[in-house]
């Protein structure tokens, strides 16, 4: 049976992470050296973490399936990093992070890990700039900051709307100090598809060589997992196309637990669909939200005219226009979080108001314009400006941009305790691959924020409390036999994919699952939809298993094999999310039940009934997940409706 | 619409590749170039056959992933994009569109139009970095940076390492790159500190990987998906003048 303890170090909220660092055990330079950890993903929470375990002087393998480490998806996220630093003084601090993102999150995380995130938060902007990331600068050579959904001061740090990949760059550049210096080597192209357990502890991985088709095995002390998020269950989502669930999904069924699957934010402002051919969605920053006012018309006839194409949107008069945020939520505006302002859009479009193919709503700079002047808005958003006129081909300083929701980020990942371990030993989950800081929604420029924290400034002190113990364990030789065990169930699973010699591609049925999951697993949910999904997908994942096609061969690049592996993790976590959305009778953040929601239609939670961590554990193939709940507990934050209003 | 299109195909490194010719139909101008593969791949699936191997991750333009040489330039007829970002409504229906990998000797070819690399990540590895530990740096503000440099170094650290550079270059020089880097960095008050073995070293390693000379052509700056200006090879060439003579 499995325990969820979530060690939270005892004493006042503000002074845990101080004692848990004086008491934590620690490993001495000549141990240290004795001591492999295994990184997978080098997004800004593995770079980041395998830079600083490896100047510690742990020998580091970082592993990446893209062609170098720099190219991670933290690289595209736009618009900023917050942290407490309250430089424009305007009443920050770390005591309000921590509590705008307890609230953002609908008081569905836990309180220890929050505070020590924002409490580090200004760390990593130090860090950053020592490194020389170009953050945006004032006049007078200082940091700029913006502002971000669910926060009434101007915390964010940005660099253009480029903010993670200068981020990224810069914890590229420390990893690649590393490998320099010999303490770090980096597998690129390799992707991880099993976990070795030996004795209940991880102590290795098996891998692909994506370029030649070659099974590897590697061993270590630790694995830390740092894959990202599972987004793409969705097919289309604002995710690379390459990112993936399969190494978090190998966890899970190694003993990880997996914390509340059905936490997936929506971003309200997504370029809008446009073909059956697409292959992805882009994001159009939050930071937009600063300057940019949503609307569609207030009535449906000039709606209707509008997706015609008889009527333009620059023609419609100030008093026919409905800026839905801004009478729904006067105290935030347009500024309300994500989930909110995602919602109240498909309310809108669900309504009949909705602009371009029906799922669109508008999300105008012509105020912004005549107040600041197009130089100005070209200062702050020329790049984002610039690349949704690539894509759409409308030229947004003219005509309002159209925007929609897609799916964007999760919450849910593997469970951790406060210490970022996982329930089996020796395996930690960082950034989104973890479930710990969001609660049921993210606020903006926070992902950045946490993924940093962790491997920055989190795991590099609590990873020694478990090595500690580890110094007198000798390395792992790979012949050992978990590791042969392991790699012969891969090769079978791979074997067995080639056998099938179905009629219908890998994609076909990524976007089967993708359909029913935005249907009935996405913005708003029920009973009776979430059943049907369940049912669906069980057929999804019996037709994919009888009916795939794999062209080529497995000793060579194959990206259709490398898909292939992924979706067919995809579906059977699609399945555990439907579970999840299904039990949790409450609406929080992300998760929008509709039989549970207030008179105005905002998110209803059951505090009573569901303030808990909802996470799964893996009981076999032909066996159902078990859910085992950790009990948020609020100490010092007072539980309350969100009101954004 | 409707294209012709003339792929380089090669199974990998060891064989000679060869053009082949694909019709595909029906394509929508609002679809980029990528869906457009895409959807061939998708045709030659359906025919139970090897679809066309290319890189490509983030889709916006950012990861620096993706690459194609199409009729004749890096990442195809448009300015300042990467391959992902190219859509099909640049193109005129019934037009023959000839797809090749990006061609220099330091990016050897693994399959199809993918290339390797590699080569980049070990001219950053070399010293195209700030050699600070995590923690026990200053404060952010402690270092103010005009923002005339902060801005510039913004523009030169925007490179994405797509390779674009080296492949428009007639001598597959790398020079544009390095610059970046070298630029990004020396602008920089935390960066000075070491900024002349930086660029000894990160020079010595891509004249050691085999990438070419620069002939001052210009043809990297005017083909880079994010418009990385060609004064930064001349920054670069103060820089290196600098750390040699000292």
């Amino acid at each position: 049976m499995t325990d969820l303890k979530a060690k939270i170090p005892e004493g006042p909220l503000a002074e845990k992470w101080t004692r848990f660092k004086g008491n934590q055990k620690l490993v001495n330079p000549a141990n240290k050296r004795k001591l492999d950890v295994i990184v997978v993903g080098s997004g800004l929470a593995g770079a980041s973490a395998a830079a600083s375990l490896g100047e510690l002087g742990f020998n580091v393998k970082v592993f990446c399936y893209q062609d170098s480490t720099r190219r991670a998806h933290s690289i595209a996220a736009q618009g900023g990093i917050n942290a407490a630093k309250n430089y424009p003084n305007d009443g920050d601090s770390v005591w309000r992070l921590f509590h705008d993102t307890i609230k953002g999150g609908d008081y569905r995380s836990r309180e220890a890990n929050v505070y020590r995130l924002a409490e580090v938060s200004g760390n990593i902007i130090d860090q950053c700039v020592a490194q020389g990331v170009p953050f945006a600068r004032e006049y007078g050579g200082l940091l700029d900051n913006r502002s971000f959904g669910g926060a009434q001061v101007s915390r964010t740090f940005y660099a253009r709307g480029q903010t993670g990949q200068q981020l990224l760059l810069g914890a590229y550049s420390a990893l690649s100090r590393q490998v320099n210096k010999g303490s770090l080597e980096v597998f690129a192209r390799t992707e991880m598809l099993d976990l070795v357990v030996v004795d209940g502890k991880a102590r290795g991985i098996i891998t692909r060589d994506l370029a030649t088709g070659e099974i590897q095995r590697h061993s270590a002390h630790a694995v830390v997992v740092a894959s990202g998020g599972y987004g793409n269950v969705f097919f289309l989502s604002t995710n690379a196309m390459g990112s993936n669930a399969s190494a978090a999904w190998q966890c899970f069924k190694k003993g990880a637990c997996f914390a509340n699957p059905a936490y997936a934010q929506i971003h309200p402002t997504c370029i809008p669909v446009h073909g059956s051919f697409q292959s992805k969605l882009t994001l159009m920053s939050e930071s937009l939200r600063n300057d940019g006012r949503i609307w569609v018309p207030k009535n449906k006839e000039d709606a209707e005219k509008i997706r015609k194409g008889t009527l333009k949107p620059t023609d419609l008069k100030e008093e026919d226009r409905d800026y839905y945020l801004e009478r729904r939520y006067p105290a935030f505006g347009n500024l309300v979080p994500r989930d909110v302002a995602s919602r109240a859009a498909k309310e809108r479009c669900d309504a009949g108001y909705g602009v371009g193919t029906g799922l669109a709503v508008y999300l105008d700079f012509a105020d912004a314009i005549n107040r600041l002047g197009r130089d100005v808005i070209e200062a702050r958003y020329g790049n984002l400006f610039q690349m949704y006129e690539k894509i759409t081909d409308e030229n947004p300083y003219e005509t309002p941009m159209m925007i929609y929701p897609a799916i964007h980020y999760t919450m849910g990942g593997i469970w951790v305790d406060y210490e970022l371990q996982t329930t089996v030993p020796g395996l930690f989950a960082i950034g989104e691959a973890n479930f710990s800081d969001h609660g049921a929604n993210r606020l903006g420029a926070s992902a950045l924020m946490q993924g940093l924290a962790d491997g920055y400034f989190v795991l590099p002190y609590t990873i020694q409390n478990y090595l500690a113990d580890e110094i007198k364990t000798p390395r792992l030789e790979t012949s050992h036999p978990a590791f042969d065990e392991a790699e012969k169930a891969i090769s079978e699973r791979i074997d067995q994919l080639f056998s099938i010699q179905g009629t219908k591609s890998v994609d076909s049925f990524h976007k089967r699952l993708g359909a029913v999951m935005w249907d009935f697993v996405g913005m708003a949910r029920n009973k009776e939809g979430l059943q049907q999904a369940i049912d669906q997908i069980v057929q999804i994942k019996k037709d994919f298993w009888s009916d795939v096609r794999i062209p080529g061969d497995k000793s060579e690049l194959n990206p259709e094999l490398e898909k292939a592996g992924r979706v067919a993790d995809f579906i059977e976590l699609g399945e555990l999310m439907a579970r999840d959305a299904l039990q949790r009778e409450e609406s929080c953040g992300g998760h929008f039940r509709e039989e549970y929601q207030t008179e105005e239609g905002e998110a209803l939670r059951n505090d009573d009934q569901y303030r808990y961590v909802g996470a799964w554990e893996y009981k076999g193939a032909d066996q159902e997940p078990v859910l085992h709940k950790e009990d948020l507990i609020f100490e010092y934050i007072q539980v309350k409706q969100r009101n954004y209003k | 619409m409707d294209f012709t299109l003339k792929i380089w195909r090669q199974e990998n490194a060891a064989v000679k590749g060869k053009f082949v010719t694909y019709q595909i139909n029906d394509i929508s101008p609002d679809s980029s170039f990528l869906e457009m593969l895409d959807q061939l791949n998708e045709s030659l699936i359906d025919k139970v056959q090897k679809p066309v191997c290319f890189d490509s991750d983030c889709r916006e333009g950012i990861c620096g992933a993706c690459g194609l040489y199409i009729n004749g330039r890096p990442h195809g007829p448009d300015d300042a994009i990467t391959t992902c970002q190219l859509h099909m409504r640049k193109f005129k229906s019934g037009q023959t569109i000839v797809i090749e990998p990006w061609r220099a000797k330091p990016f050897p070819i693994i399959k199809d139009l993918v290339v390797d690399r590699s080569s980049f990540d070990k001219i950053i590895e070399a010293g195209g970095y700030v050699s600070v530990n995590t923690g026990g740096v200053p404060d952010a503000n402690s270092i103010p940076i005009p923002k005339a440099n902060a801005d510039l170094a913004m523009d030169a650290a925007a490179c994405i390492g797509c390779g674009a550079c080296v492949a428009a270059c007639k001598n597959a020089s790398a020079m544009l790159f390095v610059s970046a880097k070298v630029a990004h960095l020396s602008l920089l008050p935390q960066g000075r500190v070491e900024a002349k073995e930086r660029v000894r070293k990160m020079v010595d390693t891509m004249d050691e990987l085999g990438f070419g000379n620069c002939t001052n052509t210009g043809a990297c700056e005017a083909e880079c998906p994010k418009e990385i200006s060609l004064t930064n090879i001349a920054r670069l060439n103060r820089e290196y003048y600098a750390a040699k003579l000292s």
